[in-house]
């Protein structure tokens, strides 16, 4: 009976797996044709690969997704970590108030919050621009009295949705830990400040690397609410290959694909084999432990 | 120094980056262009109830889709050695890491009149079939590019579930098929309801899938909202209705369905 | 873990790196953002701008007139140039969106013919500079279609069922149904619209789906076989599927002139200027013209590019005065009409 199950279950991960990768599998073989037909094979080229590479606005585009990824994480985590410490030393119904609150970017629809932060970036231009306006007529001043969509909004839009999900991963792990330990490290004369950095930090650090992945991840795979907060000139990967998928096809979409695909295909193998190696000498360990 | 004010600027942020959106929404939503109270938004609204139908609709087959497909799937991960947990697990999140419109726009290829599934299908003599701008793509979208959401909550809830319940089950004379329903489903409940809601929310409010796969025929909730905004007709004020109206909905939804659940909600990804 | 993190912000860092020495490696004068159709330009031309003038050009695109209108009127984007059709210049014009041109910076105006000069949309010429012309008619796939087709009928005929394409325009659509059914273009009695609403709807079923840019890859394999799209882009088609053919319904169409103008938006106008003087010399109208396939209102470009172009192909891109008095120039509609088209549009693809 089990062995029936298993090879049932075998079965049906690689129909499952099959379908998963299917259409990445077709990506990648046609992002070497050497005509620009999606569906037919007319022989091997890396054609595509160089037309990618002399493409200033997709290679520019990379650039400001990176960029906007990993800014944003960064500061999501050290916000999203503070914040967590803070909320978990709140009382019971503010702590419940405000994660309702912290919730509701992930419960939202991406196209909610990115339609309402552009309202709200467009809003907010119009009542800086009178200000200063008014400050510079006052004053004499020379304040700006024009802003545009661009790098800064695409910016506070993804810390903005990121932010959740870093508290997210450091909330369990506050919970898991040892609250007498901070009260001890205070009454051994410790500042609040170092008992958090010497004490709660090194105690919660793999929900906060957790936490900053996946703010991450979400930040690259993001489109529609950069799609609504980017702007005329800011463009993040997802942005161009958005409008490369609605004008003429071109191979140049598979090559950036299998480029993607294969980077984090290597990234994810490098640290899977440290890991896997790590915990082999670990069970080595452990083996060796029980022998004795 | 009490260590809650560390959580005083991020309150701040909230307030003006979450809070402060979605009261400008509300705001829009019961005004006309030139600035005065109406409900005309609302009322106008009756216009689009086929779209709302239609995406609520499809993101219902879609997510009850993704369960069929993704809890078997995250049931036998969890029953794999650790290695081999390792290695599938991360290779159903590897797609997730390429950008969903490439992902979808991969499907383009393989469902058009003369893409590759037919090819294939034509080798056997078989008519084409038409695959391409109709509902079913558009599902076929939402559950290729969601599924992970789904399995991946499972899983995590799965695999953290006491063997020793299970065996006691045995023990004590349950049915395979009872153990499944009366301990291993409840126990993986939470896992479940967190899957519906990261699969259900963004299908019911995805644009872009509808446009590749759907030839802009099966217009969806999202692809409405974008139109006001972005698009074609230009009308703030009444997309903003809809998103309201939306966002509301969708809350509703999870509201309730969360009741049935347990509420420590908890993201797994690594 | 944490050797893990190391490694990843490391790769991160390096790639970062690489990029930003690859990218940013110049200092410009200037910027100005250009906003286009897609498919619409030679893409050497401005990177050439670029180079001359050492001003960056931030180029992007969109699809439907609706959809820039739409862009600029939500605020928060600033555009210093851009490529419109004649009825949206028009449009913006009246309500006081566009900036007004300084002829001094843009002496090449000249060199535009001025059939193209003076027209309703901008008929005192403060606003916009001509870019390209040309007319919309139906393409069709000749090797799979066993008739010579004049008519919009085609378009309307279940024979073609799921074998049609359909603009994602909503003036275009709507101007597609409205010839056929033999009313202008611009019409402004209601009940025309409804029936050219409902003709839209009956055919709904039969089309693959509305489209704009994309139309260039389904017409080209052969997943669709027919569909209404501009002759410019019909040129470029013709190059990698032979087969296809284009014609001007026998019921008539529209004509139009794309043109370059400048919002309210811009922040340098001076360098926008220079850029619309750029596009206009002729060596550049004429490498845009080989790419897009679309005939410039520059009468020079037009002689010299003419020159050694296939009969067939230049009826086309320069129709004749008896094609032109079928068609029809979009004009900017009266505020009811234009809510009038966005809700029968919504309605339509909902």
């Amino acid at each position: 009976m089990k062995t029936k199950l298993s090879v049932l279950g075998r079965v049906y991960t690689f129909l499952i797996y099959f379908f998963l990768y299917l259409p990445i599998f077709v990506l990648i073989v046609f992002s070497f044709n050497s005509s620009n037909s999606r569906t037919i094979w007319s022989g091997f080229s890396l054609e595509w690969y160089g037309e990618l590479f002399r493409d200033s606005v997709i290679m520019s585009s990379v650039y400001t997704t990176l960029l906007v990824s990993f800014i944003s994480a960064l500061i999501a985590t050290v916000f999203g970590t503070a914040a967590a410490i803070g909320f978990f030393n709140m009382r019971g119904k503010m702590r419940t108030h405000l994660l309702n609150v912290n919730n509701i970017p992930l419960m939202n629809a991406d196209i909610v919050t990115g339609v309402s932060l552009r309202l709200l970036f467009v809003a907010a231009f119009f009542a800086l621009g009178r200000a200063f306006g008014a400050i510079n007529g006052f004053l004499g001043t020379h304040l700006p009295v024009s802003f545009d969509l661009g790098f800064g909004t695409l910016l506070i839009a993804h810390i903005t949705f990121n932010v959740p999900y870093v508290i997210l991963s450091v909330m369990p792990k506050l919970h898991q830990s040892d609250r007498n330990l901070m009260d001890a490290a205070l009454d051994l004369g410790c500042t609040p400040i170092s008992a958090i950095w010497k004490v709660v930090l090194p105690e919660i650090m793999p929900g906060i690397v957790n936490g900053a992945l996946i703010a991450f991840t979400m930040s690259i795979d993001d489109f529609v609410i950069s799609y609504f907060t980017a702007g005329s000139k800011t463009q993040t990967l997802a942005m161009a290959i958005y409008s490369m998928t609605k004008k003429r096809v071109t191979p140049k979409i598979n090559a950036i694909s299998t480029i993607l695909f294969t980077t984090v295909l290597v990234l994810l193998i490098i640290v899977n084999i440290r890991s896997l190696r790590q915990s082999k000498n670990n069970d080595a360990k452990q083996k060796k432990g029980i022998l004795k | 120094m009490k260590s809650r004010a560390f959580a005083y600027p991020y309150v701040l942020w909230m307030a003006l980056f979450v809070v402060a959106p979605i009261i400008i929404i509300v705001v829009y939503a019961f005004s006309a262009s030139d600035g005065s109270f109406t409900l005309d938004n609302f009322s106008n609204m009756e216009l689009y109830l086929s779209v709302f139908g239609r995406s609520f609709g499809l993101a219902l087959i879609a997510t009850i889709t993704c369960l069929l497909l993704g809890y078997p799937l995250a049931y036998a991960l969890a029953h794999e050695g650790p290695r081999a947990q390792g290695i599938m697990l991360m290779l159903i999140m590897l797609p997730m890491w390429m950008n969903f419109l490439l992902r979808t726009y991969a499907w383009m290829s393989l469902l058009e009149k003369t893409g590759l599934i037919n090819r294939f299908l034509g080798l056997f003599g078989i008519a084409p079939l038409n695959m391409i701008n109709t509902p079913f793509a558009v599902v076929l979208g939402m559950v290729y590019n969601y599924l992970p959401f789904m399995v991946l909550p499972i899983y995590s809830v799965i695999v953290k579930i006491d063997k020793s319940l299970l065996e006691a089950a045995q023990d004590l004379g349950a049915k395979p098929s009872t153990v499944f329903t009366r301990v291993i489903f409840p126990l993986s409940l939470s896992g479940v309801l967190s899957g519906i809601t990261m699969v259900f929310v963004p299908a019911v409010s995805t644009f872009a899938i509808s446009k590749l796969l759907g030839g802009n025929k099966t217009m969806l909730l999202g692809d409405l909202i974008e139109m006001q905004f972005l698009g074609g007709s230009y009308n703030p004020h009444l997309g903003s209705a809809i998103a309201l109206v939306m966002m509301v909905v969708v809350m509703v939804c999870m509201f309730v369905m969360n009741r049935f659940g347990s509420d420590d909600e908890q993201v797994v990804m690594f | 873990m944490k050797r893990k993190i190391v490694s990843i912000v490391l790769v991160l860092a390096a790639v970062m790196m690489m990029l930003s020495l690859s990218s940013c490696g110049k200092e410009y004068d200037g910027e100005i953002n250009v906003y286009n159709f897609g498919e619409y330009i030679d893409e050497q031309t401005y990177k050439d701008f670029e180079e001359e003038y050492n001003i960056k050009v931030n180029y992007t695109t969109y699809e439907t007139c609706e959809s820039l209108y739409s862009v600029l009127k939500l605020g928060g984007a600033d555009y210093d140039v851009l490529i419109t059709s004649d009825y949206m210049i028009g449009r913006m014009a009246n309500e006081g969106m566009l900036m007004e041109l300084d002829w001094d910076n843009i002496p090449n105006y000249e060199l535009i013919d001025d059939k193209y000069k003076k027209l309703e949309y901008d008929p005192e010429e403060l606003y916009s500079v001509p870019y390209m012309w040309g007319t919309v008619g139906l393409i069709y796939n000749r090797e799979e279609i066993d008739e010579e087709i004049t008519s919009w009928g085609a378009l309307f005929d279940e024979k073609y069922s799921g074998n049609i394409l359909m603009f994602d325009s909503p003036r275009d659509a709507f101007g597609v149904a409205l010839s056929y059914l033999g009313y202008s273009l611009n019409t402004t009695d209601e009940a025309e619209i409804e029936e050219a609403y409902e003709l839209l709807v009956q055919q709904k079923p039969l089309v693959q789906g509305y489209f704009q840019d994309q139309m260039y890859d389904k017409l080209e394999s052969g997943e669709a076989l027919l569909g209404a799209y501009y002759a410019g882009d019909y040129i470029c088609m013709l190059e990698n599927n032979p087969s296809l053919k284009f014609v001007v319904p026998d019921e008539g169409s529209n004509w139009y002139v794309d043109a370059f103008c400048i919002p309210n938006s811009c922040e340098n106008k001076e360098a926008a200027e220079l850029f619309i003087n750029y596009m206009c010399q002729t060596d550049v109208t004429l490498a845009n013209m080989e790419s897009t396939g679309y005939a410039s209102p520059n009468t020079e470009a037009c002689d010299i590019y003419a020159e050694d172009l296939d009969e067939s192909l230049a009826e086309i891109m320069f129709p004749s005065e008896e094609v032109l008095s079928r068609c029809e120039v979009f004009l900017n509609l009266p505020q009811n009409i234009l809510d009038l088209y966005d809700s029968y549009m919504v309605k339509l693809k909902a």
